[in-house]
């Protein structure tokens, strides 16, 4: 347990050092400005569009992220400490994960509420927005976290990364739309919360799977 | 089975009679099946001449989740008993996986302008196929993209066992979002829906299209077994 928690308070701090959520951030905001400069800046359209390409723009910030995850690890022998540890790896890569999530999830989702409010989503359905962003996050997270196992040894693995995440990617978003959409709220929010759960579950334990393998 | 087939020389042997077999077998049925199916089954009261496009599309749209599954229980052979050839035949089948897919969602694209008036249609099942599509691609991506063949067939083992999970998403979704997409017509509670008349030239192409992923799928691995001994004796040859 105190394995993890350093492990946790280790990665929160290296993220933060590096910039923390401000380049992810800068990102989403930037992504999220040309939505109105691609589609004109007319008030119906925006308020239909706009909270989906929210989601779309927190997912390619999260991607972004994943690249140099587990790479600094591998090349510096961090992840040979972590495979000595007596803690399961599992674990400690659920640790890294959660690290990941607060620095970078969760200030995502935070700034998508004012976000969405420029995209003219509705104020009163802006709160929903972000839980469900912070939701979703943790669910791009957990499979983030098994993409950047597998192509930790790739050099250059950005795009690679993306195609084989993507994927994983679309469950998150249908229900996220839904939930930004405002149809079936309740509903879609359980579900977006079952896939975060899955992926928080199931991501780890491939990631270290993959991890075994990359150390060799 | 597994274990027979985990000697590559049995596999060699087995696999020189067996792949032109199967060959033949898919060229036979193809030019049972294509003319059955293009030209002598009767059309559909309401579709037309085009329900002939099912007789492309739907095989394809099966075989490809088929080679998906067979790749998913392959890469488990692969990870949890270190099967020499089990790798193999996951790798070997993926680029029949990816066309399979491929067919699929082109020719169901050529079907629906004419039928529902749209070259596409985000609906769950098509979204679905091509969340499929792109997951054999990212498949081969990272295949290629690591030189340590071991390393590489371990790591697209695990990323293929995490992509089985769409597998029920596309068979499921036309259910879940009742929306363009037809359901399921053959293996459904009541029994099948389609006329016999044209079950038949179906399961015709069915057939085809699983005798040429048996067929390419061995002459697949064949090639890699061959490379692996080039490379080997180009070893030995170096180090002498």
């Amino acid at each position: 347990m105190r394995a993890l928690g350093a492990a946790f308070q280790r990665d929160l701090a290296l993220m933060w050092s590096g910039g923390g959520a401000l380049a992810p951030i800068g990102f989403f905001l930037g992504a999220t400005m040309l939505v109105p400069l691609a589609m004109g800046p007319e008030r119906t359209l925006l308020a239909s569009a706009g909270p989906p390409l929210v989601w779309i723009a927190a997912a390619l910030a999260v991607l972004a992220t994943l690249e140099r995850l587990f790479q600094a690890d591998l090349e510096d022998g961090s992840l040979d400490q972590m495979l000595i540890s007596r803690a399961p790896l599992e674990l400690l890569v659920l640790a890294k994960g959660a690290a990941l999530w607060c620095a970078i999830g969760l200030p995502l989702a935070l700034a998508a509420g004012p976000a969405a409010i420029a995209l003219q989503a509705p104020l009163e359905r802006v709160p929903v927005i972000i839980v469900s962003l912070a939701l979703g996050t943790a669910a791009f997270v957990g499979a983030g976290l098994a993409g950047a196992a597998v192509t930790a040894g790739v050099k250059r693995g950005g795009v690679l990364i993306a195609l084989i995440v993507l994927p994983f990617f679309a469950p998150p978003i249908i229900f996220g739309a839904a939930v930004a959409g405002g149809k079936d709220v309740t509903a879609a929010l359980m579900i977006l919360g079952g896939c975060a759960l899955a992926a928080a579950a199931l991501g780890p334990i491939a990631a270290a799977a993959a991890l075994r393998l990359q150390a060799e | 089975m597994f274990a027979f087939m985990a000697n590559p020389a049995r596999f060699m042997a087995f696999s020189s009679w067996a792949a032109p077999l199967l060959l033949a077998a898919a060229l036979a049925l193809f030019a049972a099946g294509l003319p059955w199916a293009l030209f002598y089954s009767p059309a559909d009261y309401q579709q037309g001449e085009t329900v002939r496009i099912m007789y492309i599309h739907v095989p394809a749209a099966w075989w490809s989740m088929g080679v998906y599954a067979f790749m998913g229980g392959a890469s488990f052979v692969s990870l949890v008993w270190r099967h020499a050839l089990a790798d193999v035949a996951a790798r070997a089948a993926a680029p029949v996986g990816t066309v399979f897919a491929g067919v699929c969602l082109v020719t169901g694209s050529l079907w629906g302008a004419p039928t529902w008036g749209t070259w596409w249609e985000w609906d769950g099942r098509m979204t679905s196929m091509l969340v499929l599509f792109v997951t054999y691609l990212g498949y081969l991506a990272l295949w290629a993209a690591i030189e340590d063949e071991e390393k590489a067939a371990r790591l697209a083992a695990i990323l293929c066992l995490a992509g089985l999970i769409n597998l029920p998403i596309v068979k499921f979704s036309v259910d879940w979002w009742s929306t363009l997409h037809q359901p399921a017509s053959l293996l459904r509670s009541g029994g099948s829906a389609i006329d016999p008349a044209m079950l038949g030239p179906l399961l015709t192409m069915a057939g085809a299209y699983l005798a040429l992923f048996g067929a390419l799928t061995l002459m697949n691995m064949r090639a890699a077994i061959f490379r692996r001994r080039v490379e080997a004796a180009a070893l030995r040859e170096a180090r002498a």
